[in-house]
């Protein structure tokens, strides 16, 4: 796997369409700014998600076991997964229960992670994506490169060529309008046929054992009324103690997704209806190992805004797909880590550490200070590239000598003034697109020493 | 009032003007400053990279080289927001944390210790201010474009006591600039791209000069300026700050 810089570079490498990708995910960054700033409270709103996650993922063993029971007696089948394999392996059996072989599925970013799509291809089971965008990089055999939108790398005339491809749509016609129909139409037939619909949960309350699934194009309920058996599959973290939380937690969603006051589609959740079958999968897959991290903990209070997405310049500049991985951006980059170091040992350094994807999290994650404690972990793993090691090792053996740190000011100030090509070529990357700092012909230090010391 | 100043060691090699005009404003506004002369560096660059562990002969040496002075102040927000952040001597704890709680960036020092209402400076230029995010959101040298907050700029209102200084901002009023330490080489392609969407920016404003609190944001962008021939001119907001006045 590329590493995340080499794959941002590829990405920068069409100019035009990075600028096109930065300022339609600014576009964004800006609605959320003025939904926040429509509501006084917001700050307080930040504070209260915050709190009351922090509150539940301190008690979430006792939480869970009370989401569990209730959803029980509400007829629900309720199932536990420890990891992905066992989460996909749940899905498939209840699947080969029933004889289905055609599935519909909405936005879950829980499957993405497990892979459960791919997983059920090989068993022989198509699962339709019902969210349009992921209906669209689903036909590109892409994955998401945005957890809220997941074609937001595609033009509309990569959409067009796409639906005429696998829809027969007229070919270069990109009306928005025109492709949204067709699309519609296509889907609604895969309602109509699924013997099963698999929805992700947006917040599942302990004290009554529901949940809710939000959306705005209605694709988790029209999946989930059609079909005569429902799956919801879950991450542990996803749980909240009272059902008037969601006054809280949904008043942030949408407005720090989208901007939007709220989904078009917050839908409740609570008992199967008559002769239908409901199914809970509650997944763990790591996120009680990053439970017992006391600096990574509060991690799991992320909601999946992608707030932190839209504002970052790093994400905004180098595309979804340069994090390789399910969850990308700067949640994503203090997320896998967790899942595998070794793997995703780069994403806490694609980041300058500027903070803004902290100021924007409704559950004020410190997104950007776990970047910085990750990078801590990493090194202390030995899993930094040898050549920067030996580069930072050599900075702190010179500047933890003042004498020693001059000597090489001076000489490194002398080869920049008499031998320039030492650093300016192409092999010296912050040479290749800027120029050298103009050396000063002497340091502060000797200027002081010179005009100012008594 | 005694103030040990501080120059982190980019500056002490490459901007030694930034670090001229801060020690000469600071002594100007009638504080008693020394510069301790066996500084190095704050540590950043091997806490950032992981190697936080690797910068304790630095916090040692900050600590020796600082010891006994009411105050601490540097033209960074980036090196003041480490120190206040991550200085640690576990020999030394009580000395490391009264530094951590004395040391400011130059500008926080002026509008909240010696609380300055007016400035004898003259900069007659137009000014696009580059708000650095270590300094911004890090140290809240200014409101944040995230928050729902009074809006609020120190460097802002410092530059609006210069006369004839003429400022602007860019659209994107507190966009990260790419620079982000050894990010700048490691993710250069990102990096520069960064930089060259601020100068965009601020170029439809047609500025002189750019500034900003942190010459660090400052040598990326002019590496950047420089290598396109741009006539937008860098320069650190101590020297705007200190320039001649007419009195």
């Amino acid at each position: 796997m590329k590493a995340h810089a080499i794959l941002a570079k590829e990405f920068i490498a069409d100019e035009a369409r990075t600028d096109w990708h930065d300022e339609t995910l600014w576009f964004i960054r800006q609605k959320r700014d003025k939904a926040a700033h429509t509501l006084p409270e917001w700050e307080q709103l930040r504070q209260w998600a915050s709190e009351i996650k922090n509150h539940t993922l301190s008690k979430l063993d006792e939480y869970l076991v009370e989401f569990e029971n209730n959803a029980r007696q509400n007829g629900v089948m309720v199932h536990w997964a420890s990891n992905g394999d066992m989460h996909n392996q749940i899905v498939y059996d209840i699947i080969r229960q029933h004889n289905i072989t055609r599935v519909v599925k909405s936005k879950s970013m829980l499957t993405e992670e497990c892979h459960l799509n791919h997983f059920l291809a090989t068993m022989g089971i198509e699962v339709v994506d019902t969210d349009l965008g992921e209906r669209i990089v689903q036909f590109r055999k892409e994955p998401p490169s945005h957890i809220v939108l997941p074609a937001i790398h595609l033009t509309k005339q990569d959409v067009s060529d796409t639906f005429h491809q696998h829809l027969h749509t007229e070919k270069g016609n990109a009306d928005p309008l025109y492709l949204t129909r067709a699309a519609r139409e296509h889907l609604r037939e895969k309602f109509l046929e699924a013997g099963l619909a698999i929805t992700g949960v947006n917040f599942a309350i302990a004290e009554t054992g529901g949940f809710v699934v939000c959306t705005n194009e209605g694709n988790a309920d029209m999946g989930a009324h059609a079909a005569p058996v429902h799956i919801a599959c879950m991450g542990i973290e996803k749980i909240i103690p009272k059902a008037e939380h969601l006054g809280v937690f949904l008043r942030l969603l949408a407005r720090s997704a989208t901007g939007q006051p709220i989904t078009t589609y917050s839908s409740h959740f609570h008992k199967p209806r008559e002769g239908q079958q409901m199914h809970i999968i509650i997944v763990d897959n790591g996120r009680s190992r990053q439970l017992a991290r006391a600096d990574f903990r509060n991690s799991l209070k992320c909601i999946r805004c992608a707030a932190c997405f839209n504002t970052c310049p790093v994400y905004r500049r180098s595309g979804g797909f340069s994090y390789h991985t399910a969850v990308a951006g700067p949640i994503g980059s203090i997320l896998n880590p967790n899942l595998d170091l070794k793997s995703y040992s780069d994403l806490p350094f694609a980041s300058t550490l500027c903070g803004s994807c902290s100021n924007v999290c409704p559950v004020k994650i410190d997104i950007h200070e776990q970047l910085w404690k990750w990078r801590q972990v990493i090194a202390s793993e030995g899993q930094v590239a040898p050549a920067k090691k030996l580069m930072v090792k050599g900075m702190a053996f010179i500047l933890a000598r003042p004498a020693l740190y001059r000597v090489a000011g001076r000489v490194g100030r002398w080869c920049m003034r008499y031998l320039p090509f030492l650093l300016n070529h192409k092999l010296n990357p912050w040479y290749r697109q800027r120029e050298m700092p103009g050396p000063a012909g002497r340091s502060f230090r000797d200027w002081y020493i010179k005009n100012k010391k008594q | 009032m005694k103030i040990g100043l501080f120059i982190p060691c980019y500056i002490d090699q490459f901007y030694p003007p930034a670090g001229i005009a801060t020690l000469q404003l600071l002594e100007k506004l009638g504080c008693e400053v020394v510069f301790p002369l066996n500084q190095t560096c704050c540590g950043q660059p091997m806490a950032n990279s992981g190697f936080a562990n690797w910068s304790k002969a630095c916090d040692e040496n900050f600590i020796n080289n600082f010891r006994g002075v009411d105050y601490i102040v540097s033209p960074s927000g980036s090196c003041t927001l480490h120190i206040r952040e991550h200085l640690h001597h576990d020999q030394n704890p009580g000395e490391a944390e009264r530094i951590r709680h004395t040391v400011f960036e130059l500008t926080e020092f002026l509008t909240d210790i010696l609380k300055i209402e007016k400035l004898d400076a003259r900069f007659p230029f137009k000014v696009g201010l580059h708000n650095s995010c270590h300094g911004q959101r890090g140290l809240h040298l200014s409101s944040m474009s995230e928050k729902v907050e009074p809006p609020f700029s120190k460097p802002g209102k410092l530059l609006a006591m210069v006369e004839g200084l003429q400022l602007t901002l860019p659209s994107r009023e507190d966009e990260c600039c790419g620079f982000g330490g050894t990010f700048c080489v490691f993710e250069e392609a990102l990096s520069v791209k960064m930089g060259k969407d601020r100068i965009k920016d601020h170029a439809r404003n047609n500025i002189d000069y750019l500034t900003a609190t942190d010459s660090s944001c400052l040598m990326h962008l002019e590496g950047i300026l420089r290598r396109q021939k741009s006539p937008v001119k860098i320069i650190h907001i101590a020297e705007i700050l200190n320039a001649p006045g007419n009195g």
